[in-house]
């Protein structure tokens, strides 16, 4: 074994069931990495002590003959999960301290099935941002660089430290949580695999909620087969998120048979838009091609209202995130703001607000607040809600037409510079590809698919049918297998 | 649609998020220019259309209306600023 930190999941898990490395090497090797990459800025809260004691559990259990796929794996859990006792706090100033009397089901699963967690991750405040800018803990950067440049590139958002770390080797999976397209984008601006499952199909159980209605986890790995791993034991129903669908849950692994004969692929004509870089437009002409010398047919199709989807989106989240980020006022967890003389309760709640959320994510509270505010909720909320309706239908159509999954370009762009993208709007624009799937509730997956001239990664996403995220992950491996991304960033840190 | 800095006061008031006066007027041209952006959904056809309340079509799940957990004072008061005999303590709120 030369290097423990770059092995797949599927890889280390196969090592350590034949006895040639432990679950306490692995993890080893991925703390010292950690240790090394602090200019990386992906790990946030460091939890080597855990992650000591779950290795020898793990290696305990591998020894006994038990072992699930994903006993003895060292992972990374963005800081949006709550973790018994560890610093939990959404990347927000306002959850200082914060340290969870409970356990996330997504990590409980995780855990249960023997995982190794290693520490938390860095993300954007709340999940709001899609550049891991809006970080109380500050950037997380980018493991890729433009050609010979330095410049400090982001890792996307708001999972930003999830993807730094997997594609840095710093652990050999992540979670991460996707609303508008915060598991995708990261994924394609460093080169990973990234799912977001249909909605209902992760349990949001002890996730710090963003927008109740878009938000799901999700898997952050280094190929698509991971994915399906990892997908595979985060997933199932929980009687403690009342959205959790009680389904059966497929073996994903077992689904990755690579053909797709016969498998219709929609190329939706919206997502070509004005000002697409070339190597945008190439990438997806050429994955094209390669899910179609794999056998599948190409239909091009049309998604009318995919123009529609941010502004809805920029109504419907900030909404839903108004309501549930109400709950941070001071008085249960996180910080209290100090008080002067004659201050009453008003000014507790309206001073902690303040110095507690960062300014993306006021402006979020503050546009959810108006939008559903008397007068306007019909105009706005109640408007945004049913052209999400019309955009949901838009898919619904597509695919009763025979089509099995999308191809679209995961992002607009490759990875840009740390404080170059400073306008709102600008940045919103990143999810153009993305947030119509989280709109639609569908599963969407981001494959790492080329490098653009800077050699930059670039990602493409296939959307799928609800609940089918086993076809999806499939449609995901024919495509991994045809494209050959094999590139890894240069180590600078 | 433009927004003055009265109406940013009163969605900051509203959000109870203290924004100083002088940081009104940057907040209210930051409000209409992503309320700008959300009015292209004025051009959308959605007669008819039903406000969509849940993306999957399911019945939200009820469970049996009996106590399935409690008696945990101590770990939910754990996270307080500030908690005093066993209550969440804030400032005089009844004169």
């Amino acid at each position: 074994m030369t290097d423990l930190t770059k092995l797949t999941i599927a890889q280390a898990r196969d090592a350590i069931r034949k006895g040639d490395t432990t679950s306490a090497e692995i993890t080893n090797a991925c703390l010292s990495a950690i240790e090394g990459a602090g200019a990386l800025g992906a790990f946030v809260h460091h939890t080597p002590e855990i992650a000591a004691n779950q290795a020898k559990a793990a290696d305990a259990r591998i020894k006994a003959g038990d072992a699930p796929a994903m006993c003895g794996i060292p992972l990374g859990i963005k800081d949006l999960f709550c973790t018994k006792g560890v610093p939990s706090q959404a990347a927000s100033g306002i959850l200082e301290g914060f340290k969870p009397e409970y356990e996330s089901t997504v990590t409980t699963q995780l855990f249960d099935a023997g995982a190794v967690m290693l520490g938390k991750l860095n993300m954007d405040e709340f999940a709001m941002g899609s550049s891991n800018e809006t970080s109380v803990y500050g950037n997380a950067v980018n493991p890729w660089r433009r050609g010979n440049e330095d410049t400090a590139l982001t890792p996307g958002g708001s999972s930003g430290g999830s993807a730094s770390a997997v594609a840095a080797d710093l652990c050999l999976g992540a979670t991460g949580t996707d609303t508008g397209g915060s598991i995708r984008q990261p994924a394609a601006f460093v080169g990973i695999t990234g799912l977001k499952p249909t909605y209902g199909r992760v349990s949001r159980w002890g996730i710090v909620a963003f927008a109740s209605s878009l938000d799901q986890a999700g898997p952050m790995t280094k190929d698509v087969r991971d994915s399906a791993i990892m997908l595979q034991a985060m997933c199932g129903h929980d009687p403690m998120d009342s959205t959790s669908a009680d389904l059966a849950v497929p073996d994903f692994e077992a689904a990755l048979t690579g053909d797709i004969k016969g498998k219709t692929i929609g190329i939706p004509k919206e997502y070509r838009m004005d000002g697409m870089p070339e190597e945008i437009e190439k990438l997806w002409a050429d994955g094209t091609a390669m899910l179609k010398d794999a056998g599948a047919k190409i239909a091009d199709i049309t998604l009318p209202h995919t123009k529609y989807a941010l502004p809805a989106y920029y109504v419907i989240a900030p909404a839903e995130a108004s309501s549930n980020l109400a709950r941070y006022d001071g008085v249960r967890f996180g910080h209290r703001a100090k008080l002067a003389q004659g201050d009453g309760i008003t000014e507790m709640y309206e001073k902690t607000r303040a110095e507690g959320f960062g300014p993306e994510v006021q402006r979020r509270v503050m546009i959810g607040t108006y939008v559903l505010s008397a007068g306007f909720y019909d105009a706005y909320y109640n408007r945004a809600r049913k052209v999400r309706a019309l955009i949901k239908r838009d898919f619904d159509q597509v695919f009763a037409d025979g089509v099995d999954a999308i191809l679209t370009p995961a992002t607009p762009s490759a990875a840009f510079g740390l404080g170059e993208n400073m306008d709102p709007i600008q940045m919103y624009l990143n999810d153009v590809f993305t947030v119509t799937v989280n709109l639609a509730g569908l599963p969407g997956i981001s494959v790492p698919a080329g490098l653009d001239s800077q050699g930059l990664p670039l990602g493409l996403q296939l959307i799928g049918r609800p609940w089918e995220e086993a076809e999806l992950l499939n449609t995901a491996y024919a495509l991994e297998q045809a494209a050959g991304f094999v590139a890894k960033p240069t180590k600078w840190w | 649609m433009s927004i003055d800095t009265e109406t940013a006061r009163r969605v900051a008031k509203l959000a109870r998020i203290k924004v100083e006066d002088d940081q009104l007027p940057a907040l209210a041209s930051e409000f209409s220019a992503i309320l700008g952006f959300i009015e292209q959904l004025n051009e959308v056809d959605v007669e008819g259309v039903e406000p969509m309340t849940s993306v999957t079509p399911q019945r939200l799940k009820r469970r049996d209306d009996v106590v399935t957990d409690g008696s945990q004072q101590e770990a939910v008061l754990k996270n307080a600023p500030d908690a005093r005999e066993g209550f969440f303590a804030v400032p005089k709120v009844v004169e």
